[in-house]
């Protein structure tokens, strides 16, 4: 396996419009990142921030053109060290890919699965698809793919239906389908955010395990930066179809320049610490979240300048919302698009 | 209501429903939602109640409120036995206790103003206000939640999640109860946009001496707003204590397996501990004994031989673990 | 100030549901045409008998069997020599009439049913929808003639009965409308609220099921008009010498060889007002599909 510096999956300039009855809207505006072999890259943002767009640009999952244009470049590692540009790839050749090299989980696993067929038909289908196996080897393979993801008993369980099984279970089945045919990339699309807090930390540690037995990269999608903490390598926060900070996830945490970053951090809620209980937690249990004001803009009238300026506590009137703010490096590996950040981080610090 | 009594005493309540329904009822098997829960809240008080999904803590809220009817047990709500009253006979106490839901895109109707949506309260209750006094409350009602009274005609689908919420907080305050079951309303909400709806039902609370049960299924949401919590599973309550008692020393295992799976962001901390393996089993087949024993790293032969009760390990605070000898683990 | 500052931004304001369901069905070319035909025809029936110089019992012996397009009765004449234009147009006031008397009551009467079956559910759900199924069990035109055999035929009692072979649709679709949105959340909030069963119904869920009851409404005047035309054309509806489109056909049958426009012209009438009102409908299910009606 090479190293994580090696990117497996490259995005470059992606700009998704979609046509609606206002005017064009810009989902998603000249987003880039690349992801190497073995690491988790989290997409943050709320929602409206564009991070699904992004995720099904990249799938080419989208609707086509008139509804929808995608520009830019999504470049996929090939193993003889080229690489094969996504979005200009034929429909089929492109069904070829999904599933194959790069694969999705969502949300809600239950839409995703077909309703009427046995969970353990449904994994070896998608090996019957992309390897030609037979149907005797492929639910073979099935069974071990749901023994890897942890469902106990999982040769009774290959003919269980998904309603048969629970939220957490049927997430499982998800993440067996997706690693059917051993993907280098896998996007995750809110994987975690409709189960519960226990089975939450099942999963983020089940594809924190299979990634470091595979290698495979992760696209981890969410808004929840508590998430993040716990699983990703590098962040990549999106706001308003725009990325306004990418470093890695330490210092992100330690000292986030992006006042919108800072603020996702301040607004996860945090159990108070075992030291501060016994003193504190009469009047300061009880004390208000840091929140974020306001809400996400309208993508059809986005504010001039930088678009989170409305809602910033840090804003500075006449410099804020005059021009978008460049990206800019304030630290190797570490963008930001903020005006102010050298101020900041060094008010911060 | 006399001196010194809570708000809302809860005593055993159960609420089992008859699977599959209909005719079979008698023949098939029942799922125990909820079975023999007691707590109390007093005036002005907030219990958190923590659970995962399928612990029954929904049914609970909705059983209190009378939302449904409980299969057994009692509710004295001010005083009052509520346990079994008609729907008519409920109307009046409608006013003193409210429901917040969890999907603000569910709880609205889409084919009202959110003027007509807030109006509709002070149409069952106040009909003696004529138009403008109606207009008027609904005004305040929508700046005592953080909108503009401008917003009285619009519809639903032009708003985004939060501010949808705040709809439903409104509507849930405007008669001015004193009593409210908030059900995971922040759960559905970007983290952003939750800590603005805490932060909002927290300001309520203090201004308008609100009684809350606020359910959600994540600890780190309850321990900012309640007084005290209660720690929920399979349709019994295995934990109950005033919060700061509770999150510094967790007497019960699944608390505790709770507080280690709350995401922190702190990459310092590492990687979730995992505590806790497989999910909650089905209500309708519970394990014998004490029900989170087949999930529980400390189980002994013993615990799958009563049904184990709530019993007090300190001030206040009780659990329902039969090994009083564990030394439980608190985040930090 | 921060709760004010999250309110500021309504996404997508000013958009409300009926303009852009609007908008679809504009966009649905054949629903703009079966609109259009139905509009014409209201207009016409309702404004041409009076442009027209002959009544529709005016007798013009000279002009029996006049054919159509050629001399002064521009779509001919019948056997009697009466215009058959404005025979024509008098008879569509009598079959829209009824078309649309028998939706209204039969859409009243559907979603009444439907909804206390759907929102009470229960042995009462029960009981009344085994009724609608068993009223179902007969075929309609039996029914229509069951019923016909019995009263004395004029433009009430055809429109009653018509409207009580049609109301079972409407009552099914409202049920399971309403079975769904009672478990709502909206619905639920209504009952915290201490909200009455009607003030429920009528007030909260109903408005919700409009999109499914208007298209069915709309199928339903299509029927209408042609129950009406068969039952008059096998003689148990309207009765001559009033005019209906049912009866003109009935009439024609005997020069169906010697004058064959006499039942063309109202075969083509039925055949707009149906298609028309058809098209309609199925324009107003799409644009009014609430999968499409998310803000």
């Amino acid at each position: 396996m090479s190293g994580a510096g090696e990117p497996v999956l490259e995005v470059s300039e992606l700009a998704v419009r979609f046509a609606s009855t206002g005017g064009e809207v810009a989902a998603v505006n000249g987003v880039s990142f690349a992801i190497g072999r073995g690491e988790t890259l989290a997409l943050v943002g709320e929602s409206g921030s564009g991070k699904s767009v992004t995720s099904l640009a990249v799938m080419r999952l989208l609707p086509g053109a008139p509804a929808c244009r995608v520009s830019g470049a999504v470049r996929l590692a090939e193993p003889d060290g080229k690489s094969r540009e996504l979005l200009g790839l034929p429909a089929e050749a492109m069904c070829r890919v999904r599933g194959d090299r790069v694969s999705m989980i969502f949300q809600e696993p239950m839409t995703s699965l077909n309703p009427v067929v046995a969970v353990g038909e449904q994994i070896a289908e998608a090996i019957r698809f992309h390897r030609g196996a037979g149907r005797r080897e492929a639910l073979a393979a099935a069974e071990a793919l749901m023994e890897r993801v942890g469902i106990p008993e999982p040769r009774k369980r290959l003919a269980s239906y998904p309603h048969h099984l629970s939220g957490g279970q049927r997430q499982r089945v998800m993440i067996a389908m997706a690693l059917a045919c051993d993907p280098e990339v896998l996007i995750a699309d809110e994987p975690t955010t409709a189960l519960d807090v226990t089975v939450q930390a099942q999963i983020l540690d089940l594809l924190k395990r299979l990634q470091e037995r595979t290698g495979m990269a992760i696209l981890f999608i969410t808004h929840n930066l508590g998430v993040v903490a716990e699983v990703a390598d590098r962040v990549l926060v999106m706001y308003a179809g725009r990325v306004v900070e990418e470093a890695p996830v330490g210092p992100i945490f330690r000292r986030p320049p992006m006042p919108y970053t800072a603020g996702l951090i301040a607004s996860v809620p945090r159990l108070p610490t075992k030291r501060a209980i016994p003193i504190s937690v009469e009047k300061e249990g009880k004390r208000r979240l840091v929140a974020i004001r306001g809400n996400v803009p309208d993508p059809l009238h986005l504010p001039p300048g930088c678009s989170f300026a409305p809602r910033c506590e840090r804003a500075e009137p006449g410099l804020c919302d005059r021009d978008v703010p460049s990206v800019e490096e304030a630290a190797p590996g570490h963008r930001v698009r903020c005006v102010r950040w050298r101020e900041l981080a060094g008010s911060a610090a | 209501m006399e001196d010194g009594a809570p708000l809302l005493a809860v005593e055993g309540l159960r609420k089992w429903f008859p699977l599959g329904g209909g005719l079979s009822a008698r023949w098939s098997e029942t799922v125990k939602a909820v079975d023999g829960v007691s707590f109390t809240i007093g005036a002005g008080e907030v219990l958190g109640l923590v659970g995962e999904s399928g612990s029954g803590k929904t049914t609970l809220g909705r059983t209190v409120i009378r939302l449904a009817e409980p299969t057994g047990g009692a509710i004295r709500f001010a005083g009052r036995d509520i346990t079994h009253l008609s729907r008519r006979a409920l109307r009046p106490i409608r006013r003193r206790m409210q429901l917040i839901f969890q999907d603000p895109f569910a709880s609205l109707n889409p084919r009202m103003t959110i003027g007509r949506i807030l109006a509709t309260p002070l149409m069952i209750h106040r009909r003696e206000l004529g138009r403008r006094a109606r207009e008027e409350k609904v005004a305040e009602a929508l700046e005592l939640v953080g909108l503009s009274a401008r917003f009285a005609g619009r519809y639903p689908h032009e708003f985004s999640g939060g501010q949808r919420q705040r709809v439903g907080i409104a509507r849930a305050l405007i008669l001015g109860p004193e009593f409210l079951v908030a059900d995971e309303p922040v759960s559905a909400l970007d983290v952003s946009v939750q800590a603005q709806v805490v932060n909002l039902l927290l300001e309520l609370r203090a201004r308008l001496d609100l009684a809350m049960l606020f359910i959600a299924h994540d600890l780190a949401v309850v321990a900012h707003i309640s007084d005290r919590i209660a720690v929920m599973y399979l349709g019994r309550l295995v934990e109950l204590g005033p919060t700061a008692a509770l999150l510094a020393a967790p007497r019960h295992p699944y608390t505790e397996a709770l507080l280690a799976a709350a995401p922190v962001p702190d990459p310092a901390r590492g990687r979730a501990r995992v505590l806790l393996a497989g999910d909650i089993p089905s209500p309708v087949n519970p394990p014998s004994g004490c029900a989170f024993r087949t999930r529980c790293r400390y189980a002994l032969a013993a615990c799958a031989e009563t049904v184990p009760t709530l019993h007090a390990v300190g001030p206040e605070h009780a659990s329902s673990c039969i090994r009083d000898d564990l030394a439980l683990a608190a985040p930090g | 100030m921060s709760a004010v500052a999250g309110a500021s931004v309504a996404v997508d304001a000013g958009a409300r549901p009926g303009r852009q369901a609007l908008r679809r069905f504009l966009r649905h070319r054949l629903a703009v045409f079966g609109l259009t035909t139905v509009l014409a025809l209201v207009l016409a029936c309702a404004f041409g008998p009076d442009v027209i110089p002959y009544g529709p019992l005016h007798i013009d012996f000279r002009a029996r069997f006049a054919p159509p397009f050629a001399g002064p009765h521009i779509l001919g004449a019948d056997q009697l020599g009466r215009d058959l234009l404005v025979r024509l147009l008098m008879a569509g006031r009598v079959s829209l009439t009824i078309g649309f008397a028998a939706m209204l009551i039969s859409t009243a009467a559907g979603t009444l049913i439907g909804a206390v079956a759907g929102y009470f559910g229960g042995w009462i759900g029960a009981a009344l929808m085994r009724f609608v199924d068993a009223v179902l069990c007969f075929p309609q035109i039996f029914l229509l003639l069951a019923l016909a055999a019995f009263i004395t035929p004029n433009l009430l009692t055809i429109t009653l009965v018509i409207a009580a072979t049609a109301w079972m649709e409407v009552a099914r679709v409202v049920e399971a409308e309403m079975k769904s949105l009672r478990e709502r959340d909206f619905a639920l909030a209504a009952e915290v609220l201490g909200a009455a069963d009607g003030f429920i119904i009528f007030r909260e869920l109903l408005p919700n099921a409009m999109a499914p009851i208007i298209v069915a409404a709309t199928l339903n005047v299509a029927r209408a008009i042609l129950l009406e035309a068969y039952v008059s054309f096998l003689g148990y509806g309207i009765q001559p010498p009033t005019p209906s489109w049912g009866n003109m056909l009935n009439n024609a049958q005997e020069y169906l060889v010697s004058a064959p426009w006499l039942a063309i012209f109202p075969g083509v009438m039925i055949t707009l007002a149906v298609t028309g009102f058809n098209f309609v409908g199925d324009g107003l299910r799409d644009a009014l599909d609430p999968r499409l009606d998310r803000g």
